[in-house]
C-alpha cells in the first residue's frame, strides 16, 4: 500500500512539473521543470527494476538535454512573449 | 449533453488505463498467459548465463543478441552529430570566442578542476563494468561528456581538439565493426563471440562484450563532447 501511494505521489509530481513546463512563460524555468520530469522518471525506472534505463535517463535527460536547452535559450530568447512581440512588430511593419 | 458524454467516455478510458497499470505486474510471470508457449526470454536468460557468462542480461541482449541494432543506434547518433556540425559550421566563431553563460567564480573553477577526474573515472568505470553492473557504453560516454561540459563551462578558454575527437570516434566505430566482422571470420554470425568467455561475475568475462562496450563508450563520449563544444561555440545574433 505504501508502495502504491509512493508511485501515485511520484506520478502526480511528474504531472505537476509537466503542466508547469507548459504554462510557464519563462523558458528557463520550463527547461528546469522538464529536467525535474526526467529526474523523477529515472526514479520510476529504478522502481520498475530497470536500472540501466534509469542511468541513461538520469545522464541524458537531467544533465545533457537541460544544458543544451539552456545554451539555446542563452543564444535566442528567454521569454516566450519576446518572439511573439517580434512577430507582431514584423506584422505591423508589413502593414 | 455533449459534455456528459465526453466525461463518461473519459471515465471509461481512465478506468481501463488505471486497471491495466495496477494489474500490470512488472517483472512477474503474469505477462505470460499461455504456459505452453515458451517465451524467448527463457532462452536469453539461459544463454546469457551458460554460454556468454555475463551477469547483466540487458548488456548481453543489447550488445550480443541484438548487437546489430546497437550498431544502428550508434550510427544514428553519429549522423545527428554530423548534421548538427554541418548546420552550425558556417556561423562558428574562433575558439575562445565562446558564448559564456556567465563568468565562473574562482570557487567554481577550482571545484570543477577537482571534480573533473572523478567524473571521468566514474564514466570509465560504468562502461568497463557494463557487463557486470547496470550501465554500459552509452551511459558511461554520456557521463564523460558531462565532465567535459563542466570544464567547458568553468573555463572560458578550455578547448577540445576537434581532430582528436574525430580520431577517437572513428577508431571506436571501426573497432565495433571489425569485431562484428570477426564473428564472420570465425564461422558464425555478425558480432558472434569468438573470445574465451571466462567465469561468471569476473571482470574478464563475456568475451567481446566488454571490448565493444569500451568502444561504444569512447564513441559516445567523443560525439557528445563534440555536440556540446559546437553548441557552446555557437554565438548567434545578440539579443542583449
Amino acid at each position: 500500500m505504501i508502495y502504491f501511494i509512493f508511485i501515485v505521489v511520484i506520478f502526480l509530481l511528474m504531472l505537476a512539473a509537466a503542466i508547469y513546463a507548459i504554462t510557464q512563460k519563462d523558458l528557463l524555468y520550463a527547461v528546469i521543470a522538464t529536467g525535474i520530469i526526467s529526474l523523477i522518471l529515472s526514479v520510476v525506472f529504478y522502481i520498475l527494476q530497470a536500472p540501466d534505463v534509469a542511468l541513461t535517463e538520469a545522464a541524458i535527460g537531467v544533465a545533457l538535454t537541460t544544458i543544451v536547452f539552456i545554451i539555446t535559450i542563452r543564444n535566442t530568447v528567454r521569454m516566450e512573449d519576446e518572439s511573439d512581440k517580434d512577430n507582431n512588430n514584423l506584422k505591423s511593419a508589413a502593414k | 449533453m455533449k459534455k456528459i458524454l465526453v466525461i463518461v467516455l473519459l471515465a471509461v478510458v481512465g478506468y481501463f488505463l488505471a486497471d491495466v497499470f495496477i494489474n500490470m505486474g512488472f517483472g512477474n510471470s503474469k505477462f505470460i498467459q499461455n504456459a505452453e508457449i515458451k517465451p524467448v526470454k527463457d532462452d536469453y536468460l539461459q544463454k546469457t548465463k551458460d554460454d556468454l557468462k555475463v551477469s547483466n542480461t540487458v548488456t548481453s541482449i543489447v550488445v550480443n543478441f541484438r548487437g546489430f541494432d546497437t550498431l544502428g543506434e550508434v550510427t544514428v547518433l553519429f549522423l545527428s552529430v554530423t548534421a548538427l556540425g554541418s548546420i552550425l559550421y558556417r556561423r562558428r566563431h574562433h575558439a575562445g570566442d565562446r558564448s559564456v553563460l556567465f563568468s565562473a567564480s574562482s570557487i567554481v573553477t577550482a571545484g570543477s578542476k577537482l571534480i573533473f577526474p572523478p567524473i571521468i573515472l566514474l564514466g570509465a568505470y560504468v562502461f568497463i563494468h557494463g557487463h557486470l553492473s547496470p550501465g554500459g557504453g552509452f551511459q558511461g560516454g554520456v557521463i564523460i561528456a558531462t565532465g567535459y561540459l563542466l570544464m567547458l563551462l568553468a573555463y572560458e578558454n578550455y578547448t577540445v581538439s576537434h581532430k582528436s575527437l574525430t580520431i577517437v570516434e572513428s577508431m571506436a566505430g571501426i573497432t565495433f565493426v571489425i569485431i562484428g566482422l570477426m564473428g564472420f571470420m570465425n564461422g558464425g554470425t555478425f558480432l558472434q563471440n569468438f573470445l574465451p568467455t571466462g567465469t561468471l561475475n569476473d571482470l574478464f568475462s563475456g568475451g567481446v562484450i566488454a571490448i565493444i562496450y569500451i568502444a561504444v563508450g569512447f564513441k559516445v563520449a567523443a560525439e557528445l563532447t563534440g555536440v556540446i563544444y559546437t553548441v557552446l561555440n555557437e554565438k548567434g545574433e545578440q539579443h542583449g
